[in-house]
């Protein structure tokens, strides 16, 4: 199966250009982008991470090392159409359009954190593994009953594919000929769980054969194989093509979360090794200073602006006003049922110090 | 010759692993399988230590897929095995929902005896950990409605050895929620031998003549906390009793502290509506009516989610609410 889903890399680790159909894009604007979208995610993962260890924010879930795949695959869809993020996919959400804010307000624990931005369709990030093939695949539906040519766009790990509903979303998806991308990310474990335990086949992209749905096989670490191979889905899908299945093969450094102890299951030397093999990034920086695109004063400068975002968006999240039990309660059906209110009144009076 | 008992001070998490690790040794039947649970020793650590002794044969790790890890371990059960399954958190046993509810527990009578499923679920649960949405969930009273399950929860280290033995041995299903919170919280003295708690049974946590309290899991050392205030400031005592089984219910006991002291607060951090709270009710309705002096009082979590982090500990119920439904008891 190796052979029949071979790993599509249009740029080399070092930073050579394989596969001239993307010379075309790859400009110094657009490459640039590409990177500093990158350099954002990372930088913020990595803000998040400290954050977690100074006790600032919650258990949090890292994705350094999976940049390209999220960044490149977010970028290749445009306004109007569908996220659907896991735990795990805040670049992508914030390369679509989630605020910084919002990222830091998901992890310190406040609903308000899921809310996408006005006008922006991604899904808050769901928790269950692979519950959201199904929506993303729902929501596809509904857009070409609608007529419209909007597409879904759906995260989900390796470990994710063993569930039923992985292959529910895959199946309903090519019977109904949904417009929906299902972007997998190959980071190799599902938790402690290595591929090969996972599953038996050799690719998550062959699983596309047994619904019918292309399956393709792409170097997740590239970020322009993402964004091409992405963009051909997705086009394919808008214009009544059906859905695709991408299996971006990519690593993450870290824990499977802050709360999870690696070296119980994995030798991190490799991750180690990979920062100056694999690593996303890195790759696109010697693409682009092989072809002269790159500048020390512009990479200072993306650098510092980036910081400043961070450190705009955290001050934000502590000046937050606090946590209101209101929301909990208004939020569960349209109009809280009598019950609600009863229990709602009876918390506020215990809180005011009130019996009841 | 007698042998001395030897005696540990685990946490409630570690009790859990001795209870397997004995039944591992016992019965070559018995297989431990879920996510995580091998090389990983579980996210919690409840598996620490059995892979390496007992091998990848019997100590499992799973692909990702509730529905299909209780749907296998229903054909393991019926062909000769006792399969331990963990469910990572119980929030995420939804997708297994169906397995249990239409098979597991209905094996034994649709096969009129010939086929049965004598299997253990294993579950954390609960709030208070700051963990993300839907791993503090606490709906135990979704399985208590499930005909053909036993639903047991430990609060201490020693009552879940003795309990989780006996689930094992249990010719049926058994669902074993484990409260989160309760994992390290304390230590106590567990006894290294082979021993098992009856399933149906509840404990007495304390003493008392004036109200009676009945709660389970987290929430029995939380009630403690609030009684002990309560009791410094009332001229009045509890009757604590830690229900350890929700299905069947210790009917006898319920009773028993009820005719003492005609009244009655239940305690669980669950949604309000619909929960066990209710069958506690209704069997004290059945079984100690005309012993009641004051109304049924319970305090609960809300009918809503479980509120992500910034907001879990508001639902939990609070000290200021134990202490006050146990004054609305006594003020009649
Ligand atoms: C239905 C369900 N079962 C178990 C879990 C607990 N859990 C969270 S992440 C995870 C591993 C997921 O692996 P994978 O799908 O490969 O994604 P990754 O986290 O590696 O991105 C597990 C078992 C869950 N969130 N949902």
């Amino acid at each position: 199966m190796l052979e029949k889903f071979p790993l599509t890399q249009y740029v080399s680790e070092d930073g050579k250009l394989l596969d001239d159909t993307a010379k075309e894009m790859m400009n110094p604007d657009t490459l640039k982008h590409f990177y500093e979208k990158m350099l954002r995610a990372r930088m913020m993962d990595k803000k998040c991470t400290n954050l977690q260890r100074q006790g600032r924010i919650g258990t949090y879930v890292q994705y350094e090392g999976q940049e390209a795949a999220q960044v490149g695959s977010a970028l290749a869809i445009e306004e109007g159409d569908w996220m659907f993020p896991t735990y795990r996919d805040h670049a992508a959400t914030m390369t679509f359009g989630h605020s910084l804010r919002s990222l830091l307000l998901y992890w310190v624990g406040r609903i308000e954190g899921g809310i996408p931005p006005e006008g922006k369709n991604i899904f808050p990030p769901a928790v269950p593994i692979a519950s959201q093939l199904l929506h993303a695949t729902g929501v596809a539906w509904a857009e070409k009953k609608k007529n419209s040519d909007r597409v879904s766009l759906v995260y989900f790990g390796d470990g994710a594919t063993s569930e039923g509903d992985f292959h529910e979303g895959l199946n309903f998806a090519s019977v109904f000929k949904a417009p929906v991308v299902f972007f997998n990310q190959n980071n190799g474990y599902a938790i402690s769980v290595p591929m090969e335990k996972q599953m038996n086949s050799k690719t998550i992209a062959q699983k596309g054969l047994s619904y019918d749905i292309p399956g393709i096989r792409i170097d997740g670490n590239d970020i322009v194989a993402v964004y091409m191979e992405t963009k051909k889905a997705v086009e394919r899908a808008r214009n009544g093509g059906g859905p695709t299945l991408i299996e971006a093969v990519t690593w993450r450094y870290g824990a499977h979360t802050t709360a999870d102890d690696p070296s119980k299951y994995r030798d991190q030397s490799e991750s180690e090794l990979r920062r100056g093999t694999t690593d996303p990034l890195l790759r696109l920086e010697k693409y682009m200073k092989n072809e002269q695109f790159w500048s020390e004063e512009w990479f200072q400068a993306i650098e510092q602006q980036i910081s400043n975002e961070i450190n705009t968006a955290l001050a934000e999240m502590q000046d937050f006003p606090e946590a209101d039990i209101d929301n909990v309660f208004d939020n569960v059906f349209e109009k809280p049922t009598w019950t609600l209110e009863e229990q709602r009144e009876h918390h506020n009076s215990i809180k005011r110090g009130q019996k009841s | 010759m007698t042998t001395a008992v030897q005696i540990k001070q685990l946490t409630m998490v570690q009790a859990l692993t001795d209870a397997m690790r004995t039944m591992l040794v016992q019965d070559e039947a018995v297989l431990v399988l879920g996510e995580d649970v091998g090389t990983n020793g579980g996210v919690f650590r409840a598996t620490d230590g059995l892979f390496e002794q007992f091998g990848e044969e019997r100590i499992i790790d799973t692909p990702l897929a509730e529905s299909g890890i209780v749907g296998t371990s229903i054909g393991l059960a019926v062909n000769g095995f006792r399969p331990i399954v963990e469910i990572q958190f119980l929030g995420f046993i939804y997708p297994a929902f169906n397995q249990l509810m239409t098979h597991a527990t209905r094996m034994r009578q649709r096969s009129m005896g010939r086929y049965t499923v004598p299997m253990v679920i294993r579950a954390p649960y609960g709030a208070g950990v700051k963990a993300p949405e839907i791993h503090s969930d606490s709906v135990e009273g979704l399985f208590t409605q499930i005909p053909g399950l036993k639903v047991v929860i430990p609060s201490n280290a020693y009552d879940a050895k003795g309990l989780l033995i006996a689930s094992i041995e249990d010719p049926d299903p058994v669902l074993f929620l484990e409260p989160m919170r309760s994992y390290r919280s304390s230590r106590m003295e567990v006894p290294e031998e082979k021993y098992t708690i009856e399933l149906g049974k509840a404990a007495y946590v304390k003493k008392g003549e004036d109200v009676s309290i009945f709660t389970w899991g987290a929430m029995v050392p939380d009630t403690m906390k609030a009684v002990e205030d309560f009791e410094k400031n009332h001229d009045a005592t509890c009757d604590v009793i830690d229900l350890r089984t929700l299905y069947p219910l210790d009917k006898e006991m319920i009773q028993k502290s009820v005719e003492k002291t005609g009244r009655v607060v239940i305690i669980h951090e669950a949604p309000a509506t619909g929960g066990v709270n209710a069958e506690i009710i209704s069997l004290i309705n059945d079984a100690a009516f005309f012993f009641l002096k004051a109304p049924i009082q319970k305090v609960t979590g809300f009918d809503t989610p479980v509120p992500v982090y910034s907001l879990e500990k508001e639902y939990l119920p609070s000290k200021e609410k134990m202490i006050n439904a146990i004054n609305t008891a006594l003020s009649y």
